[in-house]
């Protein structure tokens, strides 16, 4: 620092007086090095005070969050911790052996000591969730097992229900010894696994997460499209009318914004339900008979419908904001060069609405791949998505971990789109406001 | 001197509000008029005559709320109340406080609870406060002549046409369909518990697909048997109860082919209150409050001796009872859910369902 060609340096130096030979230092003597890093030092602690509580609410609110909902999708020790001797067992035996008398004895053991300890229903729960009607196999067991089994062990533990020979059993019970997996991924895309541990696909009957996120994306993809249409001819007139009148229409999109979800997915089937106001005009007008009215809610239909309406304005507004900064200017030279009123749109009106389009693109669709409440209420049996698989499991089977591999995948989903669109769009070419 | 006297009262203070915490209950209910009743004939007189302070909250199922309490190790509940199937699931998870029946009050008359209870309604951390059905419900002005009377009669499109409601779930319509298909209700979980019966089942389901609006919310069905929609709903007894009583809607019950469940109280493991919570769980399952619960709302008490204390509905003098499902005339075709079945089976069969719904 002390460089007699740093102009600084010398300045400093004839400040304070003193002899050029020793280290600079401030008015009250201290080196200037250490003032300064103290003071920025000072400033960075001050700065980091300042967003400390942002960051310790993102960190409590959505990271820590997120965190467990994603170990919870691979880690599930309901089974591993409970039953700890068969457990070792299949710790020290690989799948080619057959289960020995050591297995049945650890077995009934571990049954009875979880019976005691009341955490045979965590381990019954466990299984279930890869061979269904399990658990009550394992409670009314824990209950018989109470006072002791007496060897030999296959033979009475078969005798107390021979559904314990089942090998299919006993391969979901290694795969459960491991308080890890990732069945839970697997029968998130209809995978399962059999009794040799090899991955199949599940029954046919039962397949239906990825038809549903197959749909869930692809009427995310829909939204998205209508609530285009429909938005930029309304954020260019609001863009482009004399103030005034432009705040009277924003009112216009704002207040549906500002309204209860449910009221408006309510509004709807009061609308587009078969004794709704549509189909009554309809009648009346005489387009269709009485007997014939339109089927246009609980289905897809309606699910678009509702949810174009109510993510429209997350495309009006960024388009909006974007729209205003455009110079009128560049479409007027460009008409004044000679090129047709479509040409200056697609060539040069257009391409500068990008950002605001992007944003409200990837708004609404995001948006639209976590529905839930609309779909529920107005999707009928076709307009379903994957969050009301999320939120079935969350509330009614609690099955949490598969709630949370569903919605990992969700977010995975989301995140791999987000990228392609960084990579075409380019991210720093957003416009939110 | 001055920091005695601050010790002192800061001591004093801490006493205090340990004292207000012994007397208090946290009571976890749904809201609603079901909620309401729970206020009405339990909270507040327990609040009079115990004088513990009764603080009501509401969830939209109070099972997700305490297993996510147990869980991260925050228990604010004392009490709560949950349907039959998540109470058996959290107490075979550990996850409740077992409940000794020999705190439960005997009825008048010295019958002891366990005698006085129907069956299956108090288990080791579960006191049954309610039991609600889901039944066939229709539109008494679609259908001049012929009325519905039974299960196979809301499969029959043809002689009863218009749409119908039913629960967007396996559970329920699984058996409604098979006791519509001509099971007896004794029988249906024999069926039902083989491939072919789950088979036969979804058959059944299949001939009204397309005549079928499935409804999620417990308010769904009788609006939209309100709107015209539909013509003919399965549903919550009180949720249709309600709509007929309180808003003189033309709705009839058929309570052949009901199938009945049970709510009640359960106790968080680790519940801040756990003394309160009994005393509290002794007096709202004694005979004379769940008799006053079921005027409130449409669903049955558990005890026996309760029923012939149920009154007049509140406030009109028209009696509660024949609209109960735990009416004797109401019993005949009834089924009781099987909660083993459906803890085993909920997941597969719901996956199923849907994949059914979406094909």
């Amino acid at each position: 620092m002390a460089n007699a060609l740093d102009p600084h340096a010398a300045s400093a130096t004839k400040a304070s007086g003193l002899a050029p030979s020793g280290p600079l230092t401030t008015a009250d003597g201290q080196p200037l090095t250490r003032a300064l890093a103290r003071s920025s030092r000072r400033a960075r602690r001050r700065a980091l005070l300042l967003v400390l509580p942002l960051l310790l609410f993102i960190l409590i609110t959505f990271v820590f969050p997120i965190g467990q909902m994603l170990q919870r999708s691979v880690k599930n020790d309901g089974f591993s911790a409970n039953m700890p001797q068969l457990s070792a067992w299949f710790d020290a035996n690989d799948r080619s052996v057959e289960p020995d008398e050591a297995a049945w004895g650890a077995l009934a053991a571990d049954l009875q000591a979880a019976a005691e300890a009341r955490t045979i229903g965590v381990v019954g729960t466990r299984i279930n969730y890869d061979v269904p009607g399990t658990r009550s196999l394992f409670t009314s067991a824990g209950r018989k097992v109470k006072d002791g089994v007496e060897p030999p062990f296959r033979a009475a533990m078969l005798e107390l229900d021979e559904k314990w020979g089942d090998p299919k059993l006993w391969s979901a019970m290694r795969e459960a010894s491991s308080p890890y997996t990732g069945n839970f991924y697997l029968a998130a895309i209809d995978r399962a696994r059999d009794e040799n541990g090899s991955i199949v696909q599940a029954p046919e009957q039962q397949r239906i997460y990825v038809k549903l996120f197959m749909r869930t994306f692809w009427l995310s993809f829909v939204i998205t499209c209508t609530t285009f249409l429909l938005g930029f001819p309304i954020a260019h007139l609001l863009a482009t009318l004399p103030t005034r009148k432009s705040n009277l229409l924003m009112i216009l999109v704002l207040l549906p914004f500002w309204t209860s979800l449910l009221v408006r997915t309510t509004a709807w089937m009061v609308l587009l339900q078969q004794q709704g106001v549509v189909n009554d005009i309809l009648v009346w007008l005489g387009v269709i008979n009485d007997n014939q009215r339109l089927q246009m809610i609980f289905n897809q239909t309606g699910t678009i419908v509702a949810m174009t309406h109510i993510l429209l304005p997350f495309m009006i507004l960024p388009l909006y904001s974007v729209m205003r900064t455009i110079n009128p200017s560049y479409v007027r030279a460009a008409r004044s060069l000679g090129a047709t009123s479509w040409t200056a749109f697609r060539r040069i009106y257009f391409p500068q609405t990008l950002p605001g389009l992007g944003a409200g693109a990837l708004l609404v669709f995001i948006l639209a791949v976590g529905y839930y409440i609309t779909p529920a209420l107005v999707g009928g049996s076709s307009g379903q998505l994957i969050s009301n698989m999320i939120a079935m499991h969350m509330t009614q089977t609690l099955n949490w971990s598969m709630a949370a591999a569903l919605a990992a995948l969700l977010l995975g989903g989301v995140l791999i789109l987000y990228w392609v669109y960084d990579r075409l769009v380019g991210i720093d070419n957003l416009k939110l406001g | 001197m001055k920091r005695t006297l601050i010790l002192t009262s800061a001591l004093v203070a801490i006493a205090a509000t340990a004292h207000a915490q012994d007397k208090e209950v946290n009571l976890l209910s749904w809201g609603g008029a079901y909620g309401n009743s729970h206020v009405e004939a339990y909270a507040k007189p327990f609040e009079a005559k115990a004088g513990v302070k009764v603080t009501v909250s509401d969830a939209d199922n109070p099972a997700t709320p305490i297993k996510a309490q147990v869980e991260a190790g925050n228990v604010t509940t004392d009490v709560a109340s949950v349907e039959y199937a998540d109470a058996v699931r959290l107490c075979d998870e550990g996850l409740l406080e077992p409940i000794d029946a020999s705190i439960l009050l005997p009825a008048a008359d010295g019958t002891s609870a366990a005698d006085d209870f129907i069956e299956g309604a108090v288990t080791d951390c579960f006191v049954g406060t309610d039991v609600y059905s889901m039944i066939l419900a229709y539109d008494d002005s679609k259908y001049a002549d012929a009325k519905p009377t039974g299960p196979a009669d809301f499969f029959d499109t043809a002689k009863f046409p218009g749409k119908r409601t039913m629960r967007k779930g396996a559970k329920f319509n699984l058996e409604f369909a098979l006791m519509a298909d001509g099971v007896p209700a004794a029988e249906v979980y024999d069926v039902l518990a083989t491939p072919e019966g789950v088979d036969r089942a979804f058959k059944k389901l299949d001939s009204i697909k397309n005549d079928v609006i499935w409804w999620e919310a417990g308010a769904q069905p009788p609006q939209l048997l309100a709107d015209g929609e539909v013509s003919m709903a399965y549903a919550f007894n009180g949720r249709i109860f309600n709509a007929a009583q309180g808003e003189g809607k033309p709705f009839k019950i058929v309570w052949d082919g009901q199938i009945y469940e049970m709510e009640g109280w359960v106790i968080p493991k680790g519940a801040p209150h756990l003394e309160a919570a009994k005393e509290f769980i002794a007096f709202s399952t004694s005979p004379e409050p769940q008799a006053r619960a079921a005027e409130f709302i449409s669903y049955g008490p558990p005890r026996k001796s309760a029923a012939a204390l149920v009154g007049n509905i509140e406030g009109t003098d028209v009696p509660m009872g024949p609209n109960l499902p735990t009416f004797a005339d109401n019993m005949k075709e009834a089924l009781g859910s099987n909660l083993d079945f459906w803890v085993d089976h909920d997941a597969e069969l719901n996956e199923r369902f849907n994949a059914w719904l979406a094909s």
